[in-house]
């Protein structure tokens, strides 16, 4: 149902008129709810001057000021950018091997890359995370974070591609056979170039979910975005700072997370003009 | 594995934490997610600006955003959740967005024809999507949503690091207490998760090659 709505008749005189009504009816409704709302948060202090600390901060701190807080913002917002920056290389180099190995000729290798797939998709990335902090020697916060991300995106993409690869035509593979090219050179200079434009929207929409997951850096204590600005109020010795600076925190992920979407619309665009790419089982467009 | 089996009755009520954490949250993010789904293909633009800016903050928002947020920041509102309500609230919101998202997904797949059909009849909007589409929007649906659960799972185990003793906390717990089996309380805990997670998957993975068939 793309194309004007269905679910309902386009409307003639009267009914417009109704649903106009309608309309303005609802929308007081809604307004007067959030007024309600804004009104009891109000009256519990919450826009009180606890939002002064994003562009002045109250004095009697000795030494902390405006400027401190927005770099600690910035500082966060680097950390988690550098943290997916890291991963995604990696994660999408083993993606690719993986693929390679799960549509290998011999079994046992087979059944490995099935037997990693499934189990880093099917564990939580904190514990991924946490099992990095315990068991690799001398890893930092950072690697723990880097190490939960990639395992756990390198399956999903893996399972991505492998649905690109599925999907295309057979022709493709016994033309490339027939030209003498071993199942590796296949693999590389024919399958994985067209899987990987045809899925570009899911892989970029993958991407969204690997920049959302670097936040539960938070909790093996990488100072990403969320981690630095609750060490901004624990600075301040006053909990009432949280609302304003996490209410920064979310509004730049938001902002992040939909100039990444946008690209993947824009991506879907074009690579809709070849094909239509198939839907993959199990792809997340969810997730953390 | 050794010190698991010690500490079964630990094991236990932390997995039972984890299946019911995820059963509430799913059952309340399936009802609020549908509704919100609804609002957003309804005919009224105040319905659909609301649905649509809930859904895309949510979707948006990292979950240990969410977490912080019913955790640390409501007492300084003039609220306090319990942990285990904060969790639950928190998790059923965020998982509510992606299942907007999926059911929404299924109701742009149910063929054109069918409402057209059902407004010759002279069904409402509200007759039209509760008897005619959603039904069949929900068979295309299940395989996401069973995917959207199975990330509810998951996702259970952010409410480990907020004071809700489940799996990972659990893992957290006993890592510290026994720390020559590190490796083998890591593996039981990651067990857990795969005994729940995989024929989940399975199970979508299934249905949806059984839907394709039959469209």
């Amino acid at each position: 149902m793309s194309s004007g709505p269905v679910l309902y008749d386009v409307a003639g005189p009267a009914e417009r008129r109704r649903s106009r009504i309608i309309s303005v009816v609802l929308t007081v409704v809604v307004l007067a709810a959030a007024a309600v709302a804004v009104s009891r948060l109000a009256a519990n202090g919450v826009f009180d001057d606890r939002w002064r600390v994003l562009w002045d901060v109250p004095m009697n701190f000795a030494g902390y000021e405006t400027k401190h807080v927005w770099q600690a913002v910035f500082r966060g917002l680097g950390a988690t950018l550098l943290a997916a920056a890291i991963a995604l290389p990696l994660a999408a180099v083993l993606a690719v091997v993986l693929v390679s190995l799960r549509t290998s000729h011999l079994l046992p290798v087979r059944w490995l890359a099935i037997g990693v797939i499934e189990v880093c998709r099917g564990l939580p990335v904190v514990l991924m995370m946490f099992f990095a902090i315990l068991v690799i020697p001398g890893s930092t916060p950072l690697m723990a974070v880097v190490f939960g991300l990639v395992m756990y995106n390198a399956a999903v993409f893996a399972e991505i591609l492998r649905a690109g690869i599925a999907a295309l035509p057979r022709g493709q593979t016994e033309a490339a056979e027939s030209l003498g090219m071993g199942p590796a050179l296949t693999y590389r200079d024919v399958q994985l170039p067209q899987a990987v434009r045809m899925m570009l929207p899911s892989l970029i929409a993958q991407g969204v979910v690997l920049v959302k997951d670097s936040s539960l850096g938070y909790i093996v204590s990488y100072a990403e975005l969320l981690r630095s600005i609750s060490r901004v109020a624990d600075a301040l010795t006053n909990a009432s700072y949280l609302l304003p600076l996490l209410t920064v925190g979310a509004a730049v992920y938001v902002t992040l997370n939909v100039l990444l979407s946008r690209l993947a619309v824009w991506a879907q665009r074009r690579s809709g003009r070849r094909r239509r790419a198939p839907v993959v089982v199990g792809t997340p467009t969810v997730e953390v | 594995m050794r010190s698991l089996l010690l500490e079964h009755d630990l094991l236990w009520q932390a997995f039972s934490t984890t299946l019911m954490l995820a059963a509430v949250s799913g059952a309340i993010a399936l009802v609020v997610g549908t509704v919100v789904a609804g609002l957003r293909v309804s005919p009224y633009l105040p319905l659909r600006t609301v649905a649509t800016l809930y859904t895309e903050f949510l979707r948006n928002t990292p979950l240990t955003i969410v977490f912080f947020f019913y955790v640390f920041v409501t007492p300084s509102m003039g609220f306090t959740l319990e942990y285990k309500a904060a969790a639950i609230i928190a998790l059923s919101s965020y998982t509510s967005a992606f299942v907007a998202e999926a059911v929404r997904s299924g109701i742009n797949s149910v063929g054109v024809g069918q409402a057209e059909a059902a407004r010759s009849l002279g069904m409402s909007f509200g007759q039209n999507l509760a008897i005619v589409v959603l039904p069949q929007a929900f068979r295309t649906a299940i395989p996401p949503l069973i995917n959207v659960l199975i990330a509810l799972v998951k996702n259970t185990s952010v409410a480990g690091a907020f004071s809700v003793l489940e799996l990972f906390a659990m893992s957290r717990r006993l890592t510290n207490v026994h720390s020559g089996d590190v490796l083998g309380i890591l593996a039981g805990v990651a067990l857990c998760y795969l005994i729940i997670c995989i024929p989940l998957g399975r199970l979508a993975a299934g249905i949806e090659r059984k839907v394709a068939f039959a469209r």
